[in-house]
């Protein structure tokens, strides 16, 4: 499960073309308006791999992060099936990191570099996940609403033009339906049970909401980059894009289920088609993804003593003969 | 020490300011391509690999990774290093020209013919 990769919106994004060979170049685009893949091993402006390495890494890093909100409650989980159930999406998360930590190796950033960056906080995750999972109902908004967000740009970016990363989202995006259906009918049962379920239900979407509508990052309208990166199809669709399309899936399927949204301005807008919503605080948004979250320090302190107490094993299995070459595809 | 909503996160008394050396270079080992066959009588189709110490390990992991769900009979695992491979930029080895029909079941149209030789008979 993942939102948007984020870019600094201050970022310059004068300069992405400079130094390129322009035969190359026109090379490479022409190729990706045929609607040709990229491969590992093609030529490719920098500012291509970067951003690629960038966004795919971040999304790597989210699945292993977004793991712990909801492994939190495989203790807990009510009921053996959903333990059962709960423990499966959680292994799943972990296996989708590992294949976009794979798919990004193919581009030259080894997945001991990027594990480097996570733990030491200079690589991004998906923001949602510095949040808490206060309660059962928690974990359910965040199966059914976070996957749903995530399928909507996972199944866009599939379609993008770097093979490994399309082929990865393939795989990614038929698991996600279990998660998707799994979250709804956890959600489903609360809702349309007793009063006291109804209420835990509708508190972790009070909880929940300001952080879906920030799980797409902020507006294009401030971002340099989205011009040439939908160009170069890295970027399959707006951050706007996508949390309309994520609003008019999703606000009637909550709206059924008897649940509001806390938001008073929350609308479809006969005329324009689109959805009217306060606008998120994105101020509050860049404070929690750059470390100020309630829950951004445990996560990567939890990673950090992971990645230590297994180092000892990873060491004793490893031999001398063993070779690290770019996987191939 | 975390105090965390996890009661998993606080058996394991870990303490928020942690700091571990860097991860090494081969920490996470080499990597393996994984070939997996859904069923009996299909091929093996390449499907992405796995990092792991050694082809037992490979194995075990590729099974959790790509034989969760769905159909699995066999999964091979190889090397990538071992893996031998043409070159994109080369991939006009792979071009062919018209006059390569000959090769092509498409190539050979008979009916014509045997059209022809009906109406000369029947004449």
């Amino acid at each position: 499960m993942y939102g948007n990769a984020y870019i600094d919106p201050n970022e310059k994004a004068a300069g992405i073309l400079a130094g390129e060979d322009p035969q190359k170049l026109a090379e490479f685009e022409a190729r990706i308006a045929r609607g040709e893949k990229i491969e590992p091993k093609d030529w490719m402006p920098k500012e291509y791999r970067k951003q690629l390495v960038r966004m795919i890494e971040q999304h790597a890093h989210s699945e292993i992060i977004g793991a712990l909100p909801e492994g939190t409650w495989i203790t807990r989980a009510p009921g053996f099936r959903r333990k059962l159930a709960l423990m499966a999406k959680v292994q799943d998360e972990v296996g989708h990191g590992q294949l976009l930590y794979s798919a990004a190796e193919t581009l030259g950033k080894s997945r001991e570099a990027m594990i480097n960056d996570l733990i030491t906080g200079k690589s991004k995750y998906s923001n949602v996940f510095n949040y808490p999972a206060f309660t059962w109902a928690d974990a359910c908004v965040i199966a059914w609403l976070i996957d749903a967000g995530a399928i909507i740009n996972q199944v866009a970016n599939a379609k993008g033009s770097y093979g490994p990363y399309c082929r990865a989202l393939d795989r990614i995006c038929t698991e996600e339906s279990f998660h998707l259906k799994y979250g709804h009918d956890n959600v489903v049962t609360l809702a349309t049970g007793t009063p006291v379920q109804r209420k835990m239900v509708q508190e972790a979407l009070n909880r929940w909401w300001p952080p879906i509508m920030h799980f797409f990052g902020p507006s294009d309208k401030i971002s340099n980059h989205t011009e040439i990166l939908m160009r170069w199809k890295v970027k399959m669709a707006t951050n706007d894009d996508m949390r309309q399309q994520f609003l008019n899936m999703y606000v009637p399927k909550i709206w059924d289920l008897g649940l509001t949204v806390p938001d008073v301005n929350l609308i479809k807008n006969e005329e324009t088609g689109k959805w009217d919503y306060t606008e998120p605080d994105w101020d509050e948004f860049k404070r929690v993804i750059n470390g100020g979250g309630p829950c951004n320090a445990e996560r990567l302190a939890v990673r950090r003593n992971a990645e230590e107490r297994g180092r000892w094993v990873r060491e004793a299995l490893n031999t001398a003969e063993s070779k690290y070459i770019v996987p191939l595809a | 020490m975390i105090k965390s909503l996890d009661p998993r996160v606080n058996r394991a008394s870990i303490e928020l300011e942690n700091p571990i050396e860097p991860l090494k270079e081969m920490d996470q080992w080499e990597t393996f391509e994984v070939f997996h066959q859904k069923k009996r009588g299909d091929q093996h189709m390449h499907v992405g690999i796995v990092h792991a110490p050694n082809a037992d390990m490979a194995l075990l992991f590729a099974k959790e990774q790509y034989g969760r769900r769905g159909l699995s009979v066999n999964i091979w695992v190889v090397k990538t290093r071992d893996v031998f491979t043409t070159d994109y930029d080369d991939s006009d080895i792979f071009e062919t020209v018209p006059e390569k029909q000959y090769r092509e079941a498409g190539g050979y149209k008979v009916m014509d013919k045997i059209n022809k030789y009906k109406k000369s008979v029947k004449a």
